[in-house]
């Protein structure tokens, strides 16, 4: 493979403009569905499909570019403070529903129950309800499904991050098979933490199982339900993702595709999964465990 | 300085020829529009879009103030009057202001850098092709069932959400896609601010525009996506039973004022940050000196940027805040008047024993210091937490972020727009209608927008169709003010486009005989490719603005 | 569609100003007279009073605020008397034309740190007045009387929570029949700043108010008493005031709060102490008779007469005067499932609202009689010829 020595600007193509027509009709086949609307529900599928459709073209060409020698170590750059500022924007993504539980813990329920300023609203307002975390009892229980109980941090969510964590260590391992040219290592690190990822989906789906069939706990319990299913939700969304992403990599390792010096696919998926373990450990500790 | 002038000039011609030889032209018809991935098509696309949309919005703001020309209701419904005001606002921020400074920054990085294109140019193709969709869902939930958006462009829960109309599933994903775009815009102008620049320039020889924009560009990365996690919430809690705003479920409505005031604060100096940069430029080529204090404007940019993240609650001092959150919110607050008052100090000491002429550039940069100032000075009013007691929502407000907004970000982006448009077409406007239209519009803003000062201590609120017999006569003079402002716009869509159809031409690279920077070394008009070779350093160093060069 | 009105424009002589330009009455200058306003103007702002600042105010609280408002003022006339007094000095002096020649100094450390340790030392020196106001006027505290006020699409309920008195205050009528009528606009002294039932309080008390709502977020505000706060569902806000002067103040809500935000006035009428607790006597009294007449019977005429009433104050905001609702967001009477069908169904949904939507529980707002009248109004009103007649004592066993 021989590197170009200009920067590479690509020539016209249809990949954007397919991915604002499938967004568009995604996102407002979603909203009408919301509505009841069946028309709706059938843009959606369809626009979820353009949309897949499109992110694997898409990659596809650019895998294609790289294979074939288009992009030189500055463009390789570029791609690289992309997804760094990419990954940084879903960071604070998370923040704001980070922000949300710190903001309902450490503020609105204990107002609610008459801390700081809002003697009068606990008083006046809600004069039977107390300030405890987790919330299991809401100020007005009538329109909330009232949870029995919590998920205990040190049973599955602990599990889910030792495994996360094992698939961290597994795919830094697989990165340096591929420094070390050990393609057989990259391949079984790889396919290691993509079993790992599945594994954690489906302890995740089994916990969200419980606490929707014995503990009555959903995303209408209340602000306790709203914070722990958004963010482990999104969180597990990630690694849905990640997943998918890994097993891209995954066969183009087995294509051969990286080598020592450029591989920067693997490494912004690196980077992504990195981050989604980060995650995991913050909501680990502020969500399940504190 | 080794080179001398000739050598440069020479440099300087071979950025001319250097364009025909490999590169394709553009393709023909829509589909060069549809794929282009060049910067300066996307460039024009945006601002072409945000041209649209400024009428689009501007016409709302029409039928706001025509409503508002006289006490009762004449025109329009308050539900309907609500939905104006909303999207009005949220137009003018998400559809015009926003992507015009996207545009000229797709035209200007690249050519201010010394680089052949911005660094990700299919992302940047996307980033801007999302925003006519956004554009038209949030537009056609005007057309359905209970009517569009009508709780203000800050759509504070629960009015938004338990007490809104179905239509705002639409706007909340509209939303989502032009913050989606936003950040793709974003992460694309840093990328192509720290990786693609001309080998010799260093961080502190960039033009102040491209330094205002990558700051910027930080904010929309880390603001942006705050205000998708708000929407999101929204979303779940008006369709799926959660009750993040909510306190009967243990919420709190002021919670989704957090969030969105966190987003919203960065905002606004995202809208004000590549205006400074934009005046930055502008000033001191008319002023025919170097900008004065450039360093000291990086680093008073990056100050606001950082404050801009620790104030968010100066929007919400009513909302029952403890008082030593008040308290620590004010002095954030009133703090950020010191780096913007260097970045004013500044632009007056670059003018200061300079040799000004006045061409329609500078009569808007000018104009913008003096306007923009007021508008701060009334901000700073603001952020005095016991007397926001009195102007809170009212027309004090609307007048203050009127003054930074129209006379400060739309001002700059006209002013930029008269400052390049010469280069980017190879032909020069009316000079003698540009200033005439200048005239005419920085009078009649004035007459609009400053009796919204009386008509807000006076004690008008905003976000009303309908206001009692004392405040009619300042709503009459501010309405007219409006329809003459307005109609101001019907001749600089002449002037614009007259210039770009009939326009004398300009074969000078360096349309402002003054001006500096790597963009007048180009041919004139810009050729699709530019900077297939990198400038070299000393040409760099002469064109910066701010090493004494002049 | 879309919620256009027909009703002409420039229909109204609604100021001084406004008669002024409407004695030119010539065809072509009509077109132009609008414009002559800015000039016109110019005189009048020296005879007429024209609001153009805060006003005082009758609190301490006010009072320090528009000490404070006016001190910021004159920092920033200061400064910008300065910073516009170089530039217009170089903008006419180092012009180009003039023969200026450019200098080229562009950097000065010394002046750069001055310009910023000056302002940033202004700007202590405005933090610590600022700074005290504040804490004054958050320290709610040591109250006489304390005075709960709720928020509703498009009310105020006051209750006084020592007395026992409670009631609703709307925009009042004679407001509402001037919005589209500028005659009656013309007449009226204070257009949308009046209500049918002020908020009486006595001048010299420590007054607590404790502010919430049913609904939306909505802020109660009276400038004359410095008081502006935002009233949040499920949580209390507090303000204090201490009224010094009689008097008649008005404010409005100054949240933006739906549809009718801009129809949700205040007026608090401040009386000397002991026309206060003549006052506080009346409304107790008539409390009683208002439970007394929830035991008779009434004729359908009669209940027709009142529901029209009550409609017009309390419902048709939202459901229309005629009926007609706005669709998508407020449903139509006229034909209702509801209100044509079942109704036990009509009855529960007027006493209990419906929770999640903008339909309020008026069981705690109205009395029986009342809600007996307004739901014979709405099924027997607007074509909705049911002939169900309801008596106050079914409401009452309905509750
Ligand atoms: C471009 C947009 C922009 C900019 C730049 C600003 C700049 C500032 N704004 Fe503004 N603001 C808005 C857009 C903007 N604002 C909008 C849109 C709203 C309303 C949102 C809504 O509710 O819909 C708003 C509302 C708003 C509020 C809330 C008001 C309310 O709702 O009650 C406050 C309160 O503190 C505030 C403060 C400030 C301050 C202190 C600055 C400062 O940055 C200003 C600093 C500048 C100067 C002070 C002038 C120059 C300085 C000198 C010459 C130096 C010397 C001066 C001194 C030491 C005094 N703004
Ligand atoms: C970001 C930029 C921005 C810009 C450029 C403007 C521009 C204007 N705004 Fe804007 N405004 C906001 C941002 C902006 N505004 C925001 C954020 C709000 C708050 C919203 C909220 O409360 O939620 C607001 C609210 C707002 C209000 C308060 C509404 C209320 O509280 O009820 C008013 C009232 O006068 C107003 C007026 C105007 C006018 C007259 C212009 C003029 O400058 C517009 C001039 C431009 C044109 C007129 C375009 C020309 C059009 C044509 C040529 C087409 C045909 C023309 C005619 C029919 C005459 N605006
Ligand atoms: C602030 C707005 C508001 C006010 C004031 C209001 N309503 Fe409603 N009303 C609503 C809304 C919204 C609904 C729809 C609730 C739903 O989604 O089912 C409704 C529904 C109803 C219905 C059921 C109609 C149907 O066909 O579903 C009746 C009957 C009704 N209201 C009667 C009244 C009466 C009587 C009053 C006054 C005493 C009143 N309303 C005042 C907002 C209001
Ligand atoms: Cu109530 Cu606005
Ligand atoms: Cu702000």
């Amino acid at each position: 493979m021989q590197s170009r020595q200009e920067y590479y600007v690509p020539h016209g193509s249809y990949w954007p403009i397919m991915g604002s027509i499938g967004m568009f009709s995604l996102l407002g086949g979603f909203a009408s569905s919301l509505h009841g609307n069946t028309i709706g529900t059938v843009a959606m599928i369809l626009g979820f499909g353009v949309i897949i459709f499109m992110v694997f073209g898409w990659i596809g060409q650019v895998i294609h570019e790289s294979e074939e020698g288009d992009y030189n170590l500055q463009v390789d750059n570029s791609f690289r403070m992309g997804m760094g500022w990419f990954i940084f924007s879903e960071v604070m993504f998370f923040a704001a529903f980070f922000g949300a539980l710190f903001y309902a813990r450490e503020l609105s329920v204990p107002w609610l129950g008459g801390a700081g300023n809002n003697a009068f609203t606990n008083a006046v307002l809600w004069p039977d309800f107390k300030s405890v975390w987790p919330l299991l009892n809401m100020p007005d229980n009538s329109n909330f499904s009232v949870p029995k109980g919590i998920i205990h941090a040190w049973e599955i969510p602990a599990i889910n991050t030792l495994v996360l964590l094992t698939s961290g260590a597994t795919l830094t391992w697989a990165h340096w098979a591929l420094m070390n040219k050990n393609r057989n290592q990259l391949i079984a690190g790889l396919a290691l933490t993509i079993m790992l990822g599945i594994i954690f989906l489906g302890l995740q789906i089994s916990e969200y199982f419980e606490a929707y069939q014995h503990l009555n706990l959903k995303l209408s319990s209340g602000i306790y339900g709203s914070t722990f299913f958004l963010l482990t939700g999104f969180h597990g969304l990630h690694v849905t993702l990640g997943t998918i992403m890994l097993t891209v990599i995954l066969m183009r390792a087995i294509r051969g595709h990286f080598n020592k010096e450029r591989h920067f696919g693997f490494e912004a998926v690196a980077w992504y999964w990195h981050f989604v373990d980060v995650v995991w450990l913050l909501l680990f500790i502020v969500v399940y465990w504190l | 300085m080794s080179t001398t002038t000739t050598d440069l000039q020479d440099e300087i011609d071979a950025l001319g020829k250097s364009h025909d030889n490999h590169h394709h032209g553009p393709e023909k018809g829509v589909m060069r529009w549809i794929k282009t991935t060049n910067h300066k098509d996307i460039g024009t696309l945006y601002l072409w879009f945000a041209f649209i949309m400024l009428l689009t919005g501007g016409a709302m703001a029409m039928v706001i103030r025509a409503e508002l020309f006289q006490p009762g209701l004449q025109l329009v419904e308050p539900q309907f009057f609500n939905q104006m005001t909303t999207l009005h606002g949220l137009i003018m921020v998400f559809g015009a202001i926003m992507p015009a400074f996207v545009g000229l920054a797709n035209w200007q990085i690249p050519l201010m850098i010394g680089a052949k294109d911005m660094a990700l140019p299919r992302m940047n193709n996307w980033s801007f092709w999302i925003l006519p969709f956004a554009g038209a869902m949030l537009l056609s939930t005007l057309f359905m069932k209970g009517g569009g958006p009508a709780f203000g462009w800050t759509f504070y829960a629960p009015l938004s959400t338990t007490f809104a109309p179905d239509s705002t599933d639409f706007f909340i994903f509209a939303i989502h896609m032009l913050g989606f775009s936003s950040i793709m815009g974003a992460i694309n102008v840093i990328a192509t601010i720290l990786n693609m620049r001309a080998p010799g320039m260093k961080l502190m020889d960039m033009p102040l525009f491209v330094w205002t924009w990558l700051i910027t560009a930080f904010l929309l990365i880390a603001a942006m996506p705050v205000l998708a996690g708000a929407v999101t919430m929204m979303l779940t809690d008006r369709n799926f039973g959660t009750s993040f705003f909510d306190a009967a479920g243990g919420g709190d409505p002021v919670m989704f004022q957090h969030i969105f005031w966190f987003f919203g604060h960065p905002e606004v100096y995202i809208m004000i940050l590549p205006a400074f940069g934009v005046v930055s430029q502008i000033i001191p080529t008319f002023a025919r000196k170097p900008l004065f204090g450039y360093s000291s404007m990086v680093y008073a940019t990056a100050s606001i940027a950082l404050l801009s993240f620790v104030v968010w609650a100066h929007h919400m001092f009513l909302t029952g805040m403890p008082v030593a959150g008040q308290m620590y919110f004010m002095y954030a607050t009133i703090m950020i008047s010191v780096p913007t008052g260097v970045k004013v100090f500044n632009w007056v000491t670059t003018m200061w024993r300079g040799s000004l002429s006045f061409e329609t550039p500078m009569l808007w940069a000018v104009a913008f210091v003096i306007l923009f100032t007021i508008g701060g000075f009334s901000g700073l009013m603001l952020g005095i937490a016991p007397a926001d007691i009195q102007y809170h929502d009212t027309y004090f407000v609307v007048a203050h972020f009127h003054y930074v907004l129209v006379t400060g970000a739309l001002f700059s982006i006209i002013a930029a727009v008269f400052y390049w448009l010469p280069k980017w077409c190879g032909r020069m406007y009316n000079q003698k209608l540009a200033k005439i239209h200048f005239w005419w519009a920085v009078i009649s803003v004035n007459i609009l927008f400053f009796p919204q000062h009386f008509l807000g201590l006076a004690g008008m609120p905003r976000r009303i169709p309908d206001y009692s017999l004392q405040f009619a006569d300042f709503n009459m003079i501010s309405s007219i003010g409006g329809f003459v402002f307005g109609a101001s716009f019907l001749l600089l869509t002449y002037i614009i486009v007259d210039c770009i159809r009939n326009g004398e031409r300009v074969k000078e690279p360096r349309v402002w005989p003054s001006a500096k920077g790597l963009e007048w070394t180009i041919p004139t008009p810009a050729p699709y490719h530019t900077f297939d070779k990198p400038p070299g350093k000393e040409l760099i160093l002469a064109e910066s603005s701010h090493t004494g060069a002049h | 569609m879309l919620g256009i009105r027909i009703s002409p424009f420039l229909s109204a002589k609604n100021t001084s100003l406004f008669n002024i330009v409407n004695s030119i009455n010539n065809k072509y200058l009509n077109i132009i007279k609008y414009f002559l306003i800015p000039l016109l103007l110019s005189p009048q702002f020296l005879f007429a009073e024209y609001a153009i600042n805060l006003p005082k105010g009758v609190t301490s609280v006010s009072r320090n605020i528009y000490g404070l408002h006016m001190t910021i003022f004159w920092v920033c006339v200061a400064i910008a008397i300065l910073v516009f007094g170089v530039m217009i000095w170089s903008m006419i002096f180092h012009r180009k034309s003039r023969g200026a020649v450019a200098s080229n100094f562009h950097e000065s450390t010394a002046v750069e740190l001055v310009w910023t340790l000056v302002p940033l030392a202004i700007l202590i020196a405005i933090a610590f007045p600022a700074t005290r106001v504040l804490i004054d006027l958050e320290n709610t505290e040591k109250a006489d009387m304390t005075v709960k006020i709720t928020g509703y699409q498009w009310k105020w309920q006051y209750d006084y929570m020592d007395e026992g008195i409670s009631f609703f205050s709307n925009l009042a009528q004679s407001s509402k029949d001037a919005i589209d009528n500028a005659d009656n606009r013309n007449k009226l002294d204070h257009y949308l700043k009046e209500v049918d039932k002020r908020l009486v309080l006595p001048v010299g008390k420590r007054i607590r108010f404790l502010m919430t709502s049913n609904d939306v977020i909505h802020s109660w505000w009276v400038r004359d008493l410095g008081v502006k706060q935002d009233a949040n569902p499920g949580f209390i806000n507090d303000a204090w005031a201490k009224i010094d002067k009689p008097g008649v103040y008005r404010g409005q809500c100054a949240e933006l709060c739906g549809k009718d935000h801009g129809f949700m006035p205040i007026v608090v009428e401040a009386l000397p102490e002991a026309d206060y607790q003549t006052w506080v006597g009346k409304q107790k009294a008539a409390q009683k008779a208002r439970e007394a007449a929830s035991g008779k019977q009434w004729s359908k005429q009669d209940l027709m007469a009142q529901g029209q009433k009550i409609y017009s104050s309390t419902c048709a905001s939202c459901h229309g005067v005629t009926g007609q609702g706005i669709p998508g967001v407020f449903p139509a009477m006229v034909g209702s499932k509801i209100a044509t069908g079942d109704l036990k169904k009509h009855i529960n949904i007027v006493l209990n609202g419906k929770s999640g939507t903008a339909m309020q529980a008026f069981g705690k707002q109205l009395g029986d009689a009342d809600l007996a009248a307004v739901i014979t109004y709405e099924r027997n009103a607007f074509g909705n010829n049911t002939g169900d007649v309801v008596q106050p004592s079914t409401i009452k066993s309905a509750r």
